[in-house]
């Protein structure tokens, strides 16, 4: 138990300080690695409860996919060793006072509140059961967001692609706007 | 950590750390779904499926995002929010 929860404390620190660092970072590239160290504790806070599925997801899809993303854009639109003008500190400060102000009532409610356990045994959540609820039409099933997120991702690969290729012949106006 | 999603959202011009923001603010709501999920239904599976849902949305946010900022840095050479005003107006 506690092994447990000292495994929390440091998840959760790192998540704690890394999230802060990635948000005052001047440095871009900098503040793309302190996301992925978010990224990847999530994942761990995901193995200590117990859903491996859910963990792995995280692993392959944000830190292994979004984090790249976000690094090749990076390189992509700006100098590796660029870095910002510090940020004028009236917007700082009111921007810290109202992400303060909105932490400290998200606090005094959940402390507030009574939080019902229930007595019921937990589910094992394994491949066959995660499969199982997502394509099944019955109780528990998750048939509809499933197929509306597949047409969503669909729809924002063709999107992406649609938005970032060249413009075409068709429009020879913007082409040369491009160019110039 | 929401709110420092929301904090950095506030105050970063470049449009790249905005979408990390975004990101960080989308993981700390899936922390919450999870942790709920577990602690306080452990019988169904309401929570690890809406995380599900809510990381392939990100996913595919982030195409999307990642695709406007390249056009956006192929037009204007900058991804200064405030450098970007073509449209205001």
């Amino acid at each position: 138990m506690v092994a447990n929860q000292l495994m929390f404390l440091i998840f959760s620190l790192i998540i704690v300080v890394c999230s802060i660092l990635t948000v005052t970072s001047r440095k871009i590239l900098r503040a793309a690695v302190y996301l992925l160290f978010v990224l990847v504790s999530t994942s761990g806070l995901y193995f200590m409860l117990n859903y491996q599925f859910l963990a792995a997801v995280q692993l392959t899809l944000y830190a292994g996919g979004i984090v790249v993303l976000i690094i090749f854009s990076i390189l992509l639109t700006s100098h590796i060793n660029q870095k910002f003008e510090p940020v004028e500190w009236k917007k700082s400060l009111f921007s810290a006072l109202a992400s303060i102000a909105g932490a400290i009532v998200t606090i005094i409610t959940i402390l507030d509140f009574k939080f019902s356990v229930t007595a019921e045994a937990a589910k094992e959540v394994d491949m066959r059961l995660v499969g199982n609820s997502l394509l099944s039409v019955g109780k528990d099933g998750y048939i509809l967001p499933f197929e509306v997120i597949s047409i969503l991702l669909l729809a924002a690969m063709v999107a992406a692609i649609v938005i970032a290729k060249k413009t075409g012949p068709k429009n020879p106006q913007s082409q040369n706007n491009n160019q110039s | 950590m929401f709110f420092i999603g929301v904090y950095g959202f506030l105050t970063r011009r470049n449009l790249i750390t905005i979408l990390m923001s975004v990101e960080l603010i989308l993981n700390s709501v899936n922390i919450n779904f999870v942790a709920f999920n577990r602690y306080l239904y452990p019988h169904k599976l309401e929570g690890f499926f809406f995380t599900l849902f809510v990381i392939t949305v990100a996913a595919s946010e982030a195409a999307v995002a990642i695709a406007i900022i390249i056009n956006i840095y192929r037009r204007f050479t900058t991804i200064n929010v405030e450098d970007v005003d073509t449209m205001k107006y």
